[in-house]
């Protein structure tokens, strides 16, 4: 489990954030949503551990992340995992040497037991036998999935997605979203995704947080989305016509 | 794998760089012995002197100095370009994210490479300058092959071999820390990463030539 505690960050005299207090539970798909500029980034970064906040506390189940040593903190992100918003892919490495790399890094592995290791992650996310290809060679969709491998590779215990649907057609956001939610079940992993994809939310939304400039204006699950009133939440989700008529024949039904 | 990457580091460096090194120390030996012989044209200055500055002109000054000033534009930007392009495109942030050390991993390797293999760049660059002088000066019938190779033998201070290897290790340590900073702390987008390059290069060889200077001061003194 992950908790932000009254977490606040600004930039100069811009505050981003506002007192955001947010339990991220284990086993569960954890959602931040929000418009554009809401601080979902800001705060799924602050929780990665890439921005510091202004204040604030982020406790990785018993350990409060902000008072560890460099030392401490590296390990603890041997426990993380994070898929980019543009997968973050290294380029000059083919598929097989990205999803090695943490291994690489910090395992004494033999290189069979690496290569085990790499290819389970990648039958896992449906791209066994992808090993020498270059990122370059993939589509967007599956550069995301080499992205999960690389970031499920370690057995994480926390797993971090930054807009994983973005750039992607609905039929691919969904199979992503999908194979995220069934590695967090599986693994009983703390997921946080962040994302402003209406398909996810309605997918794999086990707990939601909307941010709306800098604060937490609401949270729930995809089950009450449809019927809560919340006028923040309604006008995010439903914000064309199309979709407040198909909520309207959703909640009529 | 820090290992695995200082070696795909030297051979970038090393391997990358050697043409544009033989090229640029033959043409300065050629043309420091060119026009040094037309100064000492109707002198009573013996001619094998040409040899004895060419060697001395290459190995104290032209060889460590001209060399990294040019690898600090080749070598310099491309390392701001590299480490740059990784932190826009977030390799940086997914590395730190896994808990790797990404100043170590990153930029450990290209100024340990970079301390190996310069000051071995350095060292040919002295010799094909040396050469690049004799090629210059001897066919042209401004001076003999034996007294050119007079030259070279004459007044030898091996203390200057030295002063070329300190010169080296100290502008390659200069232009990778400089470069990797700029490209590290790169913000921003395309434009960002464009200034960042062309700071690295221009501070890499402000602070060399400054470096230059208080070597010179310290070790002839």
């Amino acid at each position: 489990m992950i908790r932000a505690k009254n977490i606040y960050k600004s930039f100069g005299d811009t505050e981003v954030l506002k007192d955001i207090s947010i339990d991220f539970e284990a086993g569960k798909t954890n959602l931040i949503i929000g418009r554009s500029g809401a601080g979902k980034t800001v705060l799924l970064k602050i929780i990665a551990g890439l921005l510091d906040p202004t204040k604030g506390e982020v406790w990785y189940d018993n350990v409060n992340f902000l008072e560890l040593t460099k030392r401490q903190i590296r390990e603890v992100r041997m426990d993380v995992g994070m898929l980019f918003q543009g997968s973050a892919l290294f380029d000059f490495m083919t598929v097989e040497e990205n999803v090695r790399f943490p291994l690489d890094m910090f395992t004494n592995l033999t290189k069979k037991e690496k290569l085990n290791r790499v290819n389970n992650c990648l039958e896992r996310v449906n791209l066994a036998g992808n090993n020498e290809k270059y990122p370059s060679e993939l589509s967007g969709g599956m550069q995301k999935r080499v992205g999960i491998a690389r970031s499920i590779v370690l057995n994480p215990k926390y797993l971090f997605c930054d807009e994983p649907n973005s750039g992607l057609d609905p039929k691919t956001s969904i199979l992503i979203d999908n194979l995220i939610r069934s590695i967090t079940v599986e693994n009983n992993i703390t997921t946080v995704i962040n994302t402003h994809d209406m398909n996810s939310v309605m997918e794999v939304g086990d707990s939601i947080n909307l941010l709306y400039m800098g604060e937490l204006a609401w949270k729930g699950n995809k089950d009450e989305v449809l019927t809560s009133d919340n006028p923040i939440l309604q006008e995010f989700i439903f914000a064309s016509p199309f979709l407040q008529r198909l909520r309207d024949s959703a909640l009529q039904a | 794998m820090y290992w695995k990457e200082t070696v795909r580091q030297m051979h970038d460096i090393g391997v990358g760089s050697l043409i544009i090194v033989i090229l640029i120390s033959v043409f300065i030996g050629a043309v420091a012995a060119v026009q040094f012989a037309y100064q000492l044209d109707g002198t009573l200055v013996p001619t094998y002197y040409i040899g004895y500055v060419v060697r001395d002109m290459t190995i104290i000054e032209l060889a460590p100095t001209i060399t990294c000033l040019v690898l600090a534009g080749k070598v310099g930007s491309n390392m701001a370009a590299e480490i740059g392009g990784m932190r826009q495109k977030e390799h940086i942030d997914a590395m730190e994210v896994m808990g790797v050390n990404t100043a170590a991993y990153l930029i450990l390797p290209k100024v340990i490479a970079a301390l190996v293999v310069i000051p071995m760049l350095v060292a040919i660059a002295a010799f094909l300058s040396i050469m690049g002088g004799y090629v210059a000066s001897v066919p042209a019938g401004w001076i003999t092959s034996a007294e050119y190779i007079q030259g070279l033998r004459s007044f030898f201070v091996p203390y200057n071999v030295f002063m070329m290897f300190v010169k080296a290790f100290a502008f390659a340590y200069i232009l990778t820390t400089v470069s990797c900073y700029q490209g590290y702390y790169v913000k921003g987008g395309a434009i960002e990463l464009g200034k960042a390059s062309t700071n690295a290069v221009v501070i890499s060889d402000i602070l060399i030539l400054l470096a230059d200077y208080l070597i010179a001061i310290l070790l002839t003194g």
